[in-house]
């Protein structure tokens, strides 16, 4: 029955056959029941499959299924093979809950876009891609679901690449993310020729029987599989591509930049965190780097003026959250702040677009404001996912990341204290996107209107989600943690105190500065009044990409045009066509032998024969 | 006086070196022709002079092979410079160098 998981990425796989061969002659109308509903039976046949799974006594929970054995060379043996235990049952869950209601909201979102089914085919191929990277059983599978939602990823952020920026940003998320991918292959690589096998049960039994503690290997192991999360993740220092990657769609954002791939780090990392857990000196790498980005990415999002930005670089401090959770050995705390994050961020990035689409595609919240009367049930759900986010009890954000700073509290009290500033930022600039979007006047004359139902129904699921999903872990309620055979974090009351208070002073903080007199028409931003310099280091994003661009780019770019121009054309094209040259040179000389007289020929003929003759006679 | 095979292949030999001086001297297609035809000639001569000396058929057999050749080669080269006559009015092989490199 478990062997049903198939089934799971191929109903998907099947919505992207049909919408890509089929999409454009079956019109707008079939391709909105194909594309969802694909994707909506897949949903069921998880949740069927999952909880099924529930019912299991806790160490039967683990089903293998193995197609058949992928790549037989010698004794390197690799299966396609798809492993469902609770960890990836939570994540097939999120992939096809989460993705089956943004796929509803796409269908209002992307009504008449000339490229409709197109579209639908991407996103099929982006949730079976995804289900692949995270039912895999070893690690090239998870590998070719990794690489798979890069590509997909790469082709819905350029998907309207008449947009110059679009196609840019398309190639620059590619780029960044084949950096973090060739330090993950390195990775699976040393897998293999450590444990002769990349089997994730087989790796997992080896290497808690065969390595020690801080075992050298385990930290390089680990260390070149944090290179790969960073990636995908969006982690410093390879986070740049996320924001640039809102040129997407913003069902896309929801979907990819926020619900499901960018958490394919951490579930990796959860995923191995066996491996993780005999290096604590990558632990502590992971961490920091999380907690790093965290702060950075959090205070860049407070002085970001496009809506979908702010989102974006939210995304990047939650995963940040994570990561770090994950650095700290607290998977299941990880995990759990993936799920309600999916759920709140899901919801912000379908509220925000839901805002874009209701004032015409603008994006810049200094033009919007006021759109609370027009817009109310995007108003209201926005409002829960951003408490959620700024981790406002009960709300599900609260307990996620609570529980990521109980766990950094009792553990290195400096990453305590850069996540909970990144928290209070978090709050600031959330409460200051929603005052700044939906109080006050309007600040353009575009008439906004609210989204059609299809846009907001789902949008509702989801405010339900992000409301509740924190009492998924809350002892005596659920117990998330224990579904993944974590310990599950206590609530440490004064931590969850400061956190509060904390983030009811960001959101005081915002209605102070955007609130209380709301900005008006071509006003600066307070903020920017007060903060100067900072505003504009904090807007230009600390100048990382321009430094980026300085240092590693432009650098590249020289390197490149050397080796295309003076190496490429000067030196290996100057050899080929020196060497045709002299070919050349040589024929044109050779060419003379040939007359056209045909006694000529017939005298070098004779003299051939004679002088064969005479050496044969003088031999 | 029995003619000995030395008679022969002497005979062969100046018989083959008229035809050579015949094709490298004379310029017009039909006599350079007909000294190929005159160097054939003095190979089967000296074919079929071998071939009574040791007492072997071998000779003789290449010898009709080479008849059968030169008959075909006559037929194809006489209609070759025909062909070339009527088109460029010449039989001079000198004039006829559009091959040249």
């Amino acid at each position: 029955m478990f062997d049903l998981v198939v089934l799971v990425i191929l109903l998907p796989l099947l919505g992207v056959i049909v919408n890509a061969f089929f999409g454009r002659r079956l019109g707008e109308r079939w391709v909105s029941y194909i594309g969802p509903g694909a994707v909506g039976l897949s949903f069921l046949v998880a949740l069927i499959l999952v909880l099924s799974l529930a019912g299991l006594p806790v160490d039967q929970r683990h089903h293998e299924t193995i197609l058949w054995t992928w790549i037989p060379i010698g004794n390197f043996q690799v299966d396609l093979g798809f492993l469902l235990d609770p960890l990836s049952a939570v994540m097939i869950l999120i992939i096809t809950g989460v993705g089956f209601l943004i796929h509803i909201y796409s269908v209002g979102y992307m009504h008449g876009d000339p490229r409709f089914a197109r579209y639908f085919t991407y996103l099929n191929l982006f949730v079976a891609s995804m289900l692949t990277l995270v039912l895999g059983n070893n690690f090239l599978v998870l590998f070719m679901g990794w690489e798979l939602v890069g590509l997909c990823s790469y082709l819905l952020i350029g998907f309207w690449f008449e947009r110059v920026s679009a196609s840019d940003a398309a190639v620059k998320a590619f780029v960044v993310n084949r950096i973090g991918d060739f330090g993950f292959i390195l990775g699976v690589m040393l897998i293999w020729t450590t444990f002769g096998t990349l089997h994730f049960t087989e790796v997992f039994e080896a290497a808690e029987k065969s390595l020690q503690s801080g075992a050298p290997v385990a930290i390089a192991i680990t260390l070149l599989l944090l290179i790969g999360a960073t990636g995908k993740s969006a982690q410093i220092p390879l986070y740049v591509w996320l924001p640039d990657a809102m040129a997407g769609p913003t069902p896309v954002s929801a979907l990819i930049h926020a619900a499901t791939m960018v958490t394919a780090g951490v579930y990796m990392m959860a995923r191995s965190h066996v491996l993780f857990e005999l290096a604590p000196f990558t632990g502590q790498v992971v961490a920091w780097i999380g907690a790093a980005t965290a702060l950075l990415a959090a205070s860049i999002g407070v002085a970001q003026y496009d809506i979908k930005k702010v989102l974006a670089y939210s995304t990047v401090s939650q995963l940040g959250f994570m990561v770090a959770a994950a650095g700290m050995g607290a998977f299941g705390a990880a995990m759990f702040h993936l799920t309600t994050h999916a759920f709140f961020k899901g919801l912000l990035f379908l509220g925000a677009g839901s805002v874009i689409h209701g004032v015409h595609d603008e994006q810049d919240m200094r033009k919007m404001g006021g759109l609370r009367s027009s817009m109310p049930t995007t108003f209201w759900t926005f409002v829960v996912a951003a408490l959620a986010l700024a981790g406002i009890p009960p709300l599900s954000g609260f307990f996620s990341k609570d529980e990521i700073l109980a766990t950094a509290s009792s553990q290195n009290i400096g990453i305590y204290l850069l996540l909970t500033i990144a928290a209070f930022l978090t709050a600031f600039y959330i409460g200051r996107q929603v005052l700044m979007v939906f109080f006050g006047q309007a600040r353009s004359d575009v008439h906004a209107h609210e989204s059609p139902r299809v846009m907001t129904i789902p949008l509702i699921v989801l405010a339900v989600f992000a409301a509740i999903a924190g009492f998924f872990n809350l002892p005596g309620v659920g117990s998330f943690s224990g579904w993944l055979g974590e310990q599950a974090g206590e609530l440490n009351l004064a931590v969850a105190a400061i956190s509060t208070l904390l983030a009811l002073a960001g959101l005081g903080l915002a209605w102070l500065l955007y609130g209380r007199s709301p900005v008006q028409q071509d006003q600066r931003d307070p903020l920017a009044v007060r903060l100067g310099p900072v505003f504009t280091l904090l807007e230009r994003k600390w100048y990382v990409d321009e430094i980026v661009d300085l240092t590693i780019a432009r650098p590249f770019k020289a390197l490149c045009s050397f080796l295309a121009g003076e190496m490429d054309l000067g030196i290996v094209d100057g050899f080929v066509n020196g060497v045709a040259w002299l070919v050349s040179l040589f024929s044109r000389w050779l060419r003379t032998i040939q007359t056209g007289f045909v006694r000529s020929y017939a005298l070098a003929m004779l003299l051939g024969a004679v002088l064969l003759i005479v050496y044969v006679a003088t031999r | 006086m029995a003619v000995s095979v030395t008679n022969y292949t002497v005979l062969s030999a100046m018989l083959f070196t008229i035809g050579i001086i015949g094709v490298l001297t004379r310029r017009n297609a039909i006599i350079v022709f007909m000294s190929i035809e005159l160097m054939l000639n003095a190979g089967n001569l000296a074919f079929i002079a071998f071939s009574r000396a040791f007492g072997s058929v071998d000779g003789q057999i290449f010898v009709f092979f080479v008849l059968t050749v030169a008959a075909a080669e006559v037929a194809i080269g006489l209609a070759l410079i025909v062909t070339i006559f009527r088109s460029k009015n010449t039989a001079d092989i000198d004039d006829i160098s559009t091959m040249r490199g």
